[in-house]
């Protein structure tokens, strides 16, 4: 087969899976949008468990993605560019929360942060802080899933960056920490936002270890995911309602984004 | 190009094939039970003193949450013996047409105070469940112990402020389990099967939220033999101890 240049016609063996391949992912999500009760959609939205349940994920969601930012980057920026011994392994285990079931990144949070938990025992015997059943908990789960997303963005924009700037930068007496800030971060600034992006979609999502870490309290610890599977018991429409609030919200936040700041990054 | 052409066509069979899918038909030999997530240890007992009484047959499974089993099988899944924990659960599926026969309460349940081994916050009664102070579990509304839970307190006056609202009763009992909450109601029966982790505390409304446990035959079972035979299991005087073995009560 000879090359082709520029917009390639793609062959059919090609196009026939790929087509499958979006119809497979888009025609669930069309299929909620067919059986959304729309008539009910307005005086569901304002009813207050929807509102609490969405702001409460918005929130938490966010506070997440921050508490990501802040641990994430720096991480990041070792595994991409410390010199450091066993950086493969070490970046293999980053990725661990990435592939684990979210289940069970909850009951190890259990174990570790709840109130028996190995570390979570101190925190309540000295300072009477214990994170099950509270908001900051929700943060801690969403956090512990999504953060993965944001290192493996941020990293891989690292090594993509040439060094040749910051070492210019360095030569020109800027300091270590003034060559990152002034030099480092905005040669990735697409990368990162790509994955600030993805890690706040994935904690926006989250279910598993919010649940099991969490628990489910209304305003406090009920985020979207949870109202939906709650819902799902009783009052499918409910549901359903939840659920394309959620896909619509992903779905603006996405598209914003990447129009405001990922025009021409593929 | 021909190993690319070659893949699609696997893909595309495979496809195919899933769409096609059809429940096997399996008719004598295996009967499968749709029951509550509650029934899930004594009822394995009891299908495997079923398989013992009846060489070559096959009972399985499959555990859950009521309404989401009734939901399955209006969905249309094969099943032989639905067995839920609330009479409401069963009522839908009788509606739907998919059982025709009877249905027979053949176990109760009612609830119970759980809390971790030693009761550290010093629990003694429902009106604990109002205190802030204490981390208290819970089961969401939705699902039955959470019904029946509402029916306790109504009846006692009290007003829980639970720390979390559990999507079962598995989940709140986990809970306690670990020592994450202070205390939680649970069923009897789950008291039970927690073994040492957790003791149990009567109180005296517990009479006011009792679970009904209905059992029948679908009336399009794919083993209709197995199925009677399973229900007859149950409600026999085998089944009647094992029943009471783990803490349900006599109907």
């Amino acid at each position: 087969m000879s090359r082709v240049r520029g917009r390639a016609r793609p062959p059919v063996v090609l196009v026939l899976p790929a087509a499958l391949g979006l119809a497979f992912l888009l025609v669930p999500l069309v299929g909620l949008l067919v059986r959304t009760p729309w008539a009910e959609l307005p005086r569901r939205l304002v009813s207050a468990e929807v509102g609490e349940a969405l702001r409460l994920s918005l929130v938490c969601a966010s506070l997440a993605t921050v508490v990501c930012l802040l641990l994430g980057v720096p991480l990041a920026w070792v595994l991409a560019r410390a010199d450091l011994p066993g950086r493969g392994f070490l970046r293999a285990l980053v990725t661990v929360p990435l592939v684990l079931p979210p289940v069970v990144g909850g009951v190890a949070l259990l174990f570790v942060l709840g109130r028996r938990g190995l570390v979570g025992e101190h925190l309540d015997a000295w300072f009477g802080v214990s994170l099950p059943f509270t908001t900051a908990g929700v943060v801690v789960a969403e956090a512990f899933v999504a953060m993965p997303f944001l290192v493996i963005s941020v990293e891989g924009a690292l090594r993509a960056a040439d060094p040749r700037y910051e070492e210019a930068a360095a030569t020109l007496g800027a300091s270590r920490l003034v060559v990152f800030r002034r030099v480092t971060l905005p040669s990735i600034l697409p990368g990162l936002v790509a994955g600030t992006v993805l890690c706040w979609a994935r904690a926006l999502g989250e279910f598993g270890a919010t649940i099991t870490f969490a628990g489910n309290f209304p305003g406090e610890t009920t985020t979207m995911p949870l109202a939906v599977y709650l819902a799902l018991e009783t009052d499918p429409d409910a549901a359903i309602v939840l659920s394309v609030v959620l896909l619509l919200v992903s779905v603006a936040v996405l598209a914003g984004l990447r129009d405001r700041w990922l025009r021409g990054v593929a | 190009m021909r190993l690319l052409a070659a893949s699609v066509l696997v893909a595309a069979s495979v496809l195919v094939a899933c769409g096609n899918a059809e429940p096997p038909d399996r008719g004598g030999g295996r009967v499968t039970v749709f029951a509550a997530a509650s029934l899930s240890g004594v009822f394995t007992k009891l299908g495997e003193e079923f398989e013992a009484a009846n060489p070559g047959v096959e009972v399985v499974f499959n555990f859950g949450g009521s309404s989401s089993l009734a939901q399955q099988i209006a969905q249309g899944a094969p099943v032989d013996v639905f067995a839920p924990a609330a009479p409401a659960n069963m009522r839908q599926v009788v509606e739907s047409g998919d059982v025709t026969a009877t249905p027979v309460t053949f176990a109760r349940n009612a609830l119970r105070i759980a809390v971790p081994r030693g009761n550290p916050a010093g629990i003694t009664g429902l009106a604990d469940f109002a205190d802030a102070d204490a981390a208290i579990a819970l089961c969401a509304e939705q699902v039955p112990c959470g019904a029946a839970a509402k029916a306790v307190f109504e009846a006692a006056g009290v007003t829980p402020r639970p720390d979390t609202l559990e999507q079962d009763v598995k989940a709140v009992l986990a809970k306690v389990r670990l020592g994450e909450v202070d205390a939680a109601l649970v069923y009897l029966t789950d008291v039970r099967s927690a073994g040492d982790a957790v003791e149990g505390i009567d109180f005296p409304e517990a009479g006011r939220a009792v679970n009904d446990y209905p059992i029948a035959p679908l009336a399009d079972a794919p083993d209709a033999a197995g199925a009677r035979a399973f229900v007859d299991f149950v409600l026999s005087d085998a089944g009647r101890a094992a029943l009471t073995d783990a803490g349900f009560l006599a109907p």
